[in-house]
């Protein structure tokens, strides 16, 4: 067993985006780690550990992919962390390979959510003639969500949006509209999106309204997919051969947080602090600032979303996100790109592999992979994924010197 | 003229003598919570005191909520409202729910709303903003 601080990404996939009727969760979940094994160079023999996730399932997802790509008998870890569930698959084998229990582990992230409805609103009405009885922790005679404000994500997340606005001014419709409209754009060039048509502003802002100032296209879409990762240690990379040394990709920051108590944090879940938080200690952990990324991948759940986590990953000063956006910075020939995937709202966002398939973007650029979309002579790159309630994970991944 | 008898939504909501919220206030901190809590999430106390909240408030955030969940009226209004120094959730009400009515920053205050009764006769009163 060798053991080293360096972490590394050697192999990494991920499959088509969209609709997959045919595939089942097992099927997308092997297709995505026989991608990553054969990228690595290695086989099921190889690896120590996996963490797998898939938010939406029956459970025991890890298992129930071992049993098609090789039960080999070591540790499996199902995770579940909202969408940073594939994130936290990553950080959970990143963490068993750096404490220097395995050499090289294996993280997965699958969901099938095509045609899935609108996620997060819930709750029973009562029935007619019943007594009012009080439930849960508010002690609600009825369900509160539509109530008592919402608890849908696409109503959230325009909140967030939109406080951002009345602290700081600026974020209206029409620049909100805009910012889905350049992700929308982006994803012309990105083959396995699981949409790639451009959409003009004046379409999206013309489509159907989901949750002001959210319309449809400015809504993350529900697609299926899956992606998957190998990650090794420094000492165990230097044993394979130099092609596998060259492409494999340098993480340089694994972070994770949760979102620590704020005033407001009850009534609207605060998705700042904790990226904030995961910024800095990032930042920090791969000694390099946000001047020096080439790209990022932000999780762009929704228009609104995007442009506050311009501030909280520090592309741009306090209250300077609208300013930034304006300035072109963020377009994939601006001097910050940002989403050239096509993001969440174009790319698609299948829960449990989004924490990843940002990952897998990076790395095609750093390596030089990204095709027509490359991010000319991109050397690091930032990843960031939310899941409500909270969690933040952020990696910083850098090319190879070898 | 009525003689219902009435109930709030949620336990935190106050009829008497008129419509308020109530939040459980942390003894060491200060931290306002609307919901039953074990501990305080931001110092671990477990010590709480019942405080009313200011029935004005400035509107800090919302959305017009288009697709809801079975049984809510749609289009709403749903918002973050600041009530010297309380963050409140709460539909925005006794308004048209679009942008030209609702705006960032305008000051609203405290309504109620019945919404339904139950086989009893009981009518259950919920809260909502209303511009001021
Ligand atoms: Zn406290």
């Amino acid at each position: 067993m060798s053991r080293s601080d360096d972490i590394w990404i050697l192999g990494i996939h991920m499959t088509k985006f969209g609709k997959h009727p045919n595939l089942d969760v097992v099927d997308l979940g092997a297709e995505a780690i026989h991608g990553a094994l054969a990228d690595a160079g290695v086989t099921m023999a190889d690896i120590g550990i996996i963490a797998a996730g898939n938010l939406l399932g029956s459970g025991s997802i890890a298992q129930q992919l071992q049993k098609q790509v090789g039960q080999t008998g070591i540790p499996a870890y199902n995770v579940s962390n909202a969408c940073a569930t594939g994130a936290t698959a990553l950080r959970t084998v990143i963490m068993a390979v750096k404490a220097g229990e395995v050499d090289m582990g294996l993280a997965v992230g699958v969901e099938k959510l095509a045609g899935a409805g609108l996620l997060g609103a819930g709750g029973k009405p009562k029935a007619d003639n019943d007594e009012w009885a009080r439930n849960g922790r508010f002690g609600a005679v009825g369900p509160v969500d539509g109530r008592i404000g919402t608890e849908s994500m696409p109503g959230v997340f325009a909140q967030i949006g939109m406080e951002y606005g009345h602290k700081y001014g600026g974020a209206d419709f029409e620049l909100f509209a805009k910012i889905s409209e350049k992700n929308h754009s982006h994803s012309t060039l990105n083959p396995l999106a699981a949409y790639n048509k451009a959409m003009s502003l004046e379409q999206i802002m013309n489509d159907v309204m989901i949750a002001y100032p959210n319309t449809r296209p400015m809504c993350s879409a529900n697609c299926d997919g899956a992606a998957a990762a190998v990650v090794i240690n420094g000492e165990k990379l230097k044993t394979l051969s130099l092609e596998q040394q060259r492409r494999a990709v340098k993480v340089s920051a694994s972070i994770l947080t949760s979102d620590p108590w704020q005033e407001a944090c009850q009534v609207l879940p605060d998705v700042n602090t904790l990226t904030r938080n995961a910024a800095h200690q990032a930042y920090e952990q791969a000694g390099v600032g946000p001047q020096d990324l080439n790209l990022v991948e932000l999780h762009d759940c929704f228009a609104t979303a995007e442009l506050v986590h311009y501030d909280n990953l520090m592309l741009c000063d306090e209250g300077g996100a609208v300013d930034f956006f304006e300035s072109g910075a963020p377009y994939r020939d601006g001097r910050m790109p940002v989403n050239v995937s096509g993001g969440l709202q174009s790319k698609g966002h299948p829960i449990s592999a989004t924490g990843i398939a940002n990952i897998w973007e990076v790395c095609q650029h750093v390596r030089g992979e990204a095709g027509d979309r490359q991010i000319e002579g991109a050397k690091v790159g930032l990843a960031h994924v939310i899941g409500l309630a909270s969690a933040c994970g952020i990696h910083i991944l850098e090319r190879s010197a070898a | 003229m009525s003689t219902a008898t009435q109930i709030p939504f949620v336990e935190y909501l106050n009829l008497e003598p008129t419509p308020h919220l109530v939040a459980n206030e942390c003894t060491s901190c200060g931290a306002r919570y609307f919901d039953r809590r074990n501990a305080c999430a931001g110092c671990f106390n477990t010590e709480f005191t019942s405080v009313d909240i200011p029935t004005e408030g400035v509107l800090r955030s919302f959305s017009i909520i288009t697709f809801a969940a079975p049984g809510v009226e749609v289009p709403f209004v749903a918002a973050v409202i600041d009530c010297g120094g309380t963050s409140v959730r709460a539909n925005i009400i006794n308004c048209p729910p679009d942008p030209e009515h609702v705006s960032l920053g305008m000051k609203v205050r405290l309504a109620t709303t019945v919404v339904g009764t139950d086989s009893a006769g009981v009518e259950a009163v919920n809260y909502g903003f209303e511009p001021a």
